[in-house]
């Protein structure tokens, strides 16, 4: 379990000739991070319906992983909303252990895990654990799998809201580690692969250089690049092609709507 | 020898005040609320809570005073996000946590298990979870190449209550679904509460001993509860009751509110079967298996 991002993905996007919401823009983005045949993670929430969307377009053999032990080769036949819904167990692959899936994890077997978070700082390091604001301190559920994902996965990529608090230069506690302090870090430590990817937030989708940094790769269609950079706790680096991101295709919202019918993850 | 017991029995025998108590060990499934809800009524204090997540069970027992810690890796309530009388106590300094993985309380489970002081992992290096956390002590490959780890501590939990499809009255028990980490958490216990759907004769679990996941040697009672999993499901006897999970969080956003709902859902009803009455026929039919998924007959013969 991790913490994702909250109940704000209920905007609609107008600025574009189909119709579609700020949740269902990033979920087509978190699926087309799903290579085929990859091995992935799943993570709840957004996610989920990445992975069901990924295998009814472009990816058609990835393989599902959920942390309560279940392996999955087909998307849940329905919606669910906790991986241990019993829609989820039936027709799976395999339904075993946490430790027989975190062992494949940490063996490198998985290619790519998604997260989320409530701080992700320059250098892609998550915090889910606590903030400490003006207001004192807010205690949050925790690492879950979190933490594991993103220290043994191959890659991992973060979904949430784009703001200066949920943004900060620094993370206030490092739950989940990204590249640390930068460059050669995770080697440092110990880690033996992985880091972040991508963040994808309700604004933008955000890259890693080779030193650890994050930069601006594509902000979401009808927002201004101003406004990705002022709600961001750091002077964000540009890359050099700044381009537009790619709005859902009419494929990915039938994947989307058919299985989230009611719209409660994306609407 | 029969081990069935009634809750408040298996409750008063084998989980005293101050006792670590290991529950929701299969993540989202099969979570022992009606033997939480029992410790609750029984005014138990003390307890060290362990589980990976709890979804919206730990929160319940913290919520009636009866936990003075918590060894988890997430606590709150997973469809909903935030659980808030966890919030409360840990922002009022009321309760101790150890900030844990959900790998990593594997690993201590599963050392506890296999009876070895710890276990070695690569996950959390560089991470703030094991800062101050005794479950945690950075060790050094012994074998070439030296590579740095977190040693695991053990962890034996002094109770760990699961529940599960069905058991015979001495607890040999059938599972299946997910199993999150309620193997290591049964291996690692001194004592284990079977709490079970149906109660069966020995043969039927004899006749599929693979589906097995406890040997009735290691459990001291058996309680039988249809519907002591409400509102998390129990695959093949009835789904997840997310309107309650929504309710849950609606309605325990401050102290008094919680404090209705504790008084409402666990003090006001002796039992299971008052809280299902409770919930309402109309309810429990909408929950009801719709669909039902055999699987493939299995051949032992020989």
């Amino acid at each position: 379990m991790v913490t994702t991002i909250s109940e704000t993905n209920t905007r609609q996007l107008g600025a574009t000739s189909s119709d579609y919401t700020l949740g269902e823009l990033m979920v087509a983005i978190a699926a087309r991070e799903i290579q085929e045949a990859e091995v992935v993670f799943v993570g709840m929430r957004l996610p989920l319906i990445a992975f069901v969307v990924a295998k009814r377009t472009h990816a058609p053999n990835a393989v599902g992983l959920f942390e309560n032990g279940v392996i999955r080769s087909t998307a849940a036949p329905e919606l669910i909303y906790t991986m241990a819904d019993p829609p989820n167990i039936r027709g799976a692959t395999q339904c075993l252990d946490m430790l027989g899936v975190m062992s494949l994890l940490q063996s490198g077997r998985v290619h790519l895990g998604f997260l989320g978070a409530a701080e992700v700082d320059r250098l892609g390091n998550l915090n889910s654990t606590e903030v400490r604001g003006p207001k004192g301190r807010t205690r949050l559920p925790g690492s879950g799998g979190a933490c594991d994902i993103a220290s043994l996965a191959q890659r991992f990529v973060v979904l949430l809201e784009h703001s200066r608090e949920r943004l900060p230069e620094r993370v206030s506690y490092l739950t989940s580690p990204g590249y640390g302090d930068g460059q050669g870090w995770r080697q440092r430590m110990g880690l033996p692969r992985g880091g972040p990817a991508a963040v994808i937030t309700t604004k933008a989708v955000l890259r890693f250089a080779d030193d650890g940094e994050a930069y601006l790769s594509s902000v979401h269609p009808g927002i201004e690049l101003d406004e990705v950079l002022s709600n961001t706790g750091w002077k964000l680096r540009i890359a050099e092609h700044v381009s537009q991101t790619s709005e859902p295709s009419a494929a990915e919202l039938k994947a989307i709507r058919d299985y989230d019918k009611d719209g409660f993850w994306t609407k | 020898m029969s081990k069935l017991l009634s809750m408040p029995g298996a409750i008063s025998d084998f989980v005293p005040d101050g006792a670590s108590v290991a529950l929701g060990l299969q993540m989202e499934q099969m979570i022992p609320f009606a033997a939480g809800h029992e410790i609750i009524r029984q005014k138990k204090r003390g307890l060290t809570l362990i589980g990976p997540i709890s979804d919206i069970l730990f929160d319940q027992i913290i919520a009636a005073g009866c936990a003075e810690q918590v060894i988890a890796a997430w606590v709150g309530n997973v469809m909903m996000g935030s659980a808030y009388n966890f919030r409360r106590a840990v922002e009022q300094d009321e309760l101790k946590i150890f900030n844990m993985t959900n790998f990593t309380v594997t690993l201590a489970l599963q050392a506890g298990a296999m009876g070895v002081p710890f276990l070695p992992t690569r996950t959390a290096l560089g991470s703030d979870v094991p800062k101050g956390n005794h479950f945690f002590y950075q060790i050094f490959s012994p074998f070439t190449p030296k590579e740095p780890l977190w040693a695991v501590r053990a962890l034996n939990p002094e109770v760990t209550i699961v529940h599960v499809q069905r058991s015979d009255a001495e607890g040999n028990a059938h599972c299946w679904g997910n199993f999150g980490v309620l193997l290591e958490g049964v291996r690692a216990a001194k004592r284990v509460i079977v709490v079970a759907e149906e109660i069966v004769e020995p043969e039927v679990i004899a006749s599929d001993p693979n589906r097995t996941v406890i040997p009735g040697f290691m459990v001291s009672a058996v309680v039988h509860c249809r519907y002591g999993a409400h509102p998390s499901p129990v695959q093949g006897y009835h789904n997840r009751d997310n309107a309650f999970f929504r309710q849950y969080h609606q309605q325990t956003k401050t102290k008094a509110d919680s404090d209705a709902w504790l008084e409402r859902w666990i003090y006001s009803v002796p039992d299971r079967r008052a809280y299902m009455n409770q919930l309402g026929a109309c309810r429990v039919e909408e929950l009801a298996v719709k669909q039902h998924a055999y699987a493939a007959q299995t051949d032992y013969g020989c």
